[in-house]
């Protein structure tokens, strides 16, 4: 008797089901008709998206906010190829992610038929991994590998490429979904001795600081680093990616260092004699010149891809493993040093270089994002597009747990923020969730308001409009004499109409004197999304600033007078 | 010479899957990373292959490189071995052109390096030379004087002394 069987494309919603997918981001299109048509069988929920870029942004907001893999569904040719932004920029930053590609016949490939495009040749460079399936025989145990290396691990993105035979051939019901990877393994344990030297160091330690990014997110280690800071009193900076990990509004929490970091986090490290890197790869935003980082400072780095060792910044120990499983044995060994004076100075320094603004005249950007920082307590889950604006959001969103702060940081990918937010939003239904974007980002993925409303998503895209394409107005502003190009946002739409055309709310605030009014107004509006066109200040500029390059301590608080030469290191 | 003039060979022991090649050479070309050779062959186990690499540049960066290509899902090990650890050889195919007065020369320089003679014309003759690339290098620049028209070489195979597993 023949045994049941079933088309590829059904076993592959099958299979995404066994794989917890909640829901799937992405647009259809010839060569990936058969998937969508098993979609159309199934439960499985598709969030349609109007651009496929926007359906990989919206899968990374998924899966940064959930910790679970986003899945994007896209046809081949230019349909593969708008995800490649979105997929360079979860790789960048760790962000667990399947994207389903619809192919040519396997027979056409090679041959430039319609929309075939060598999509995972193309993908190399930017994915964790690709398959290409050939044999639909070979098309669940694909599937399941590509989720167990997206997840497990460095996450990253996995794109599979589906020719448009092998999804709609018959396979066995019951094909195997086994798998083994003998070249994939993963170190989870760090070495003990290692982990013995690090908590010698880390005990003699007179002024040490901990360094919490995305890596600790990732593995959840915020309870193990609560108990370590409490028991050894050790102030903690976070990355971009990191903001969260360790609550902001705890008194040892620096918030960020780095380029447009806080002056007291950078005055700490320039100051400290040991640096604890967990899970954060010394990115240049960071180190600046990775070659004479804080050379007065021992530095420790805890990171499960060996590769980021030694990458950058040499260090003195290593520890390749996870962040949470690490720290959890680390804790034992450790033993209670004297950091008093360390926490009486850090505390001074929080006092003395606070973060400001000016908040009488025009209105502030900054005076925006910390209103609704407050507004929404720490609860609300922010995703940021890239730029000015999100430099703010850094420093005035205070975020007080993991997951709650979704910005492009290695990537800088424009146009992330709003779509992202309808990822976080699809994932946390409860929360609220807030877009902080600039006109210039927001217009890149703008299309993807159509989606938002049709899934009645009440996300506030807070736009901080300033007209401009503001963080290289301010380069140009402070490195080329002011010489402004390419920069002007002329022809901008008017936001509150085009809220309108879609269908959607439109708040507008100008006045510092309503930014409170407004925002409120705004965070009671749930039937939908709704954009806070929030005109601020055209011509501020974010400080502090480390110039590009350079060491922390050169560090600006504010315009410098004197010309400034042009920074050494990359954009 | 310099440390970004170091040879370095790479043995690396990956799964016999298209697509391989690519991936282990976008590693190397990231880092702007000259390849030398590249000889890659199915092992006594068909589902896996065997690849050597001969390529120039700075130690720090090649260990970089070697952690990148052991993150690579395909590849199982990939590791850098001395000269002193392993067994070397390599295959070369020389064309030297040649007349009734230089050929006995040739031919007594060619036995001199064992090598043999696999094609011989008018005006040509093809030498196959095995062992040590530098064993190559030298025959090579004896024949120069007589006019090289052609050398192909397969690059680097290495293997393993006595129990330890080649790439491992």
């Amino acid at each position: 008797m023949n045994k049941k069987q079933c088309t590829a494309a059904a076993k592959l919603i099958e299979i995404l089901k066994n794989q917890g997918v909640e829901c799937i981001f992405g647009l259809p299109g010839g060569n990936a008709i058969p998937i969508f048509d098993a979609l159309a069988q199934s439960d499985m929920k598709l969030v349609l998206t109007r651009h496929e870029q926007g359906a990989t942004h919206m899968a990374d907001g998924y899966a940064r906010s959930s910790g679970k893999p986003g899945v994007v569904l896209v046809t081949s040719g230019p349909g593969a190829t708008n995800t490649l932004t979105g997929v360079m920029t979860a790789m960048m930053d760790s962000v667990p992610m399947v994207v389903l590609c619809g192919q040519q016949l396997t027979t056409n490939l090679g041959l430039d038929t319609f929309q075939e495009a060598d999509v995972s040749g193309m993908s190399y460079p930017i994915v964790k991994h690709s398959f290409l399936v050939k044999d639909p025989e070979e098309l669940p145990s694909i599937v399941n590998q590509a989720f167990h290396i997206a997840s497990t691990g460095r996450p990253g993105p996995v794109i599979i490429d589906l020719p448009k035979n092998v999804t709609s051939a018959y396979i066995d019901e019951d094909t195997s979904g086994e798998f083994s990877l003998p070249g994939y393994t993963i170190r989870k344990e760090g070495s003990p001795d290692a982990i013995k030297e690090a908590a010698a160091m880390i005990s003699k330690a007179e002024k040490p600081v901990l360094m919490v990014g995305h890596g600790a997110v990732i593995s959840g280690a915020s309870s193990e680093i609560k108990a370590i800071v409490e028991k050894m009193q050790i102030p903690v900076c976070n990355t971009l990616l990191g903001k969260g990990c360790f609550p902001e509004s705890h008194e040892l929490n620096l918030g960020m260092p780095g380029m447009h970091g806080t002056a007291y986090a950078n005055m700490a490290l320039c100051e400290s004699d040991l640096i604890v890197s967990i899970g954060a790869r010394w990115d240049d935003r960071i180190a600046g010149s990775p070659s004479d980082f804080l050379p007065q400072a021992k530095k420790i780095h805890i990171d499960i891809d060996p590769v980021e060792i030694n990458k950058t910044v040499q260090v003195d120990c290593a520890i390749v493993g996870d962040a949470r499983s690490v720290l959890d044995s680390l804790y034992g060994y450790l033993e209670k040093g004297n950091t008093q004076r360390w926490v009486k100075l850090i505390k001074r320094l929080k006092r003395e270089y606070p973060l400001k603004y000016k908040k009488e005249g025009k209105l502030r950007a900054q005076h925006v994002i910390e209103e609704m920082s407050r507004l929404t307590g720490g609860e609300a889950i922010v995703t940021t597009d890239v730029g000015q604006h999100q430099m703010w959001a850094a420093q005035f969103f205070k975020t007080e747990s993991s997951r709650n702060f979704l910005s492009s940081g290695g990537a800088g990918t424009m146009g992330f923020g709003f779509p992202a937010a309808i990822g976080a939003q699809m994932a946390n239904p409860g929360k609220t969730v807030v877009a902080v974007v600039g006109d210039g980002g927001f217009q890149m993925t703008l299309p993807e308001l159509s989606t938002a409303v049709n899934e009645k998503l009440p996300i506030k895209i807070l736009l901080i409009n300033n007209n401009y394409l503001g963080m290289v107005r301010q380069w140009q502003h402070m490195f080329y004499e002011n010489r402004l190009s390419g920069v002007d946002l002329v022809g901008n739409p008017d936001f509150m109409k085009l809220a309108t055309a879609y269908g959607m709310k439109g708040f507008r605030v100008k006045r510092s004197a309503d930014v409170r009014k407004v925002l409120s107004a705004a965070l009671e509006y749930n039937d939908g999304p709704c954009i806070i066109d929030a005109e601020v200040e055209k011509y501020d500029n974010v400080f502090p600033m480390v110039p590009s390059g350079a060491g922390l301590d050169k560090m600006l608080l504010t315009m410098p007078r004197k010309k400034l030469d042009k920074p050494k290191g990359g954009t | 010479m310099s440390d970004s003039q170091k040879k370095h060979n790479i043995s690396l022991f990956v799964e016999n899957k298209p697509g391989v090649t690519i991936r282990i050479a976008l590693v190397f070309a990231r880092r702007g990373y000259n390849i030398e050779s590249f000889v890659g062959s199915p092992t006594q186990d068909p589902n896996y292959s065997r690849i050597n690499i001969e390529a120039t540049g700075d130690s720090r960066t090649l260990h970089l490189m070697l952690e990148q290509l052991n993150r690579l899902v395909d590849v199982i090990h990939a590791r850098e071995y001395s000269d002193e650890d392993v067994i070397q050889k390599e295959l070369a195919l020389i064309k030297v052109r040649c007349d009734n007065e230089t050929r006995t020369e040739i031919l007594q320089i060619a036995s001199a390096f064992k090598c043999r003679n696999v094609d011989i014309s008018d005006t040509t003759m093809t030498f196959q030379v095995t062992g040590k690339s530098s064993k190559i290098d030298a025959v090579r620049k004896m024949l120069d004087k007589f006019g090289v028209l052609e050398v192909v070489r397969t690059g680097k195979v290495l293997i393993a002394r006595g129990e330890e597993e080649t790439s491992w």
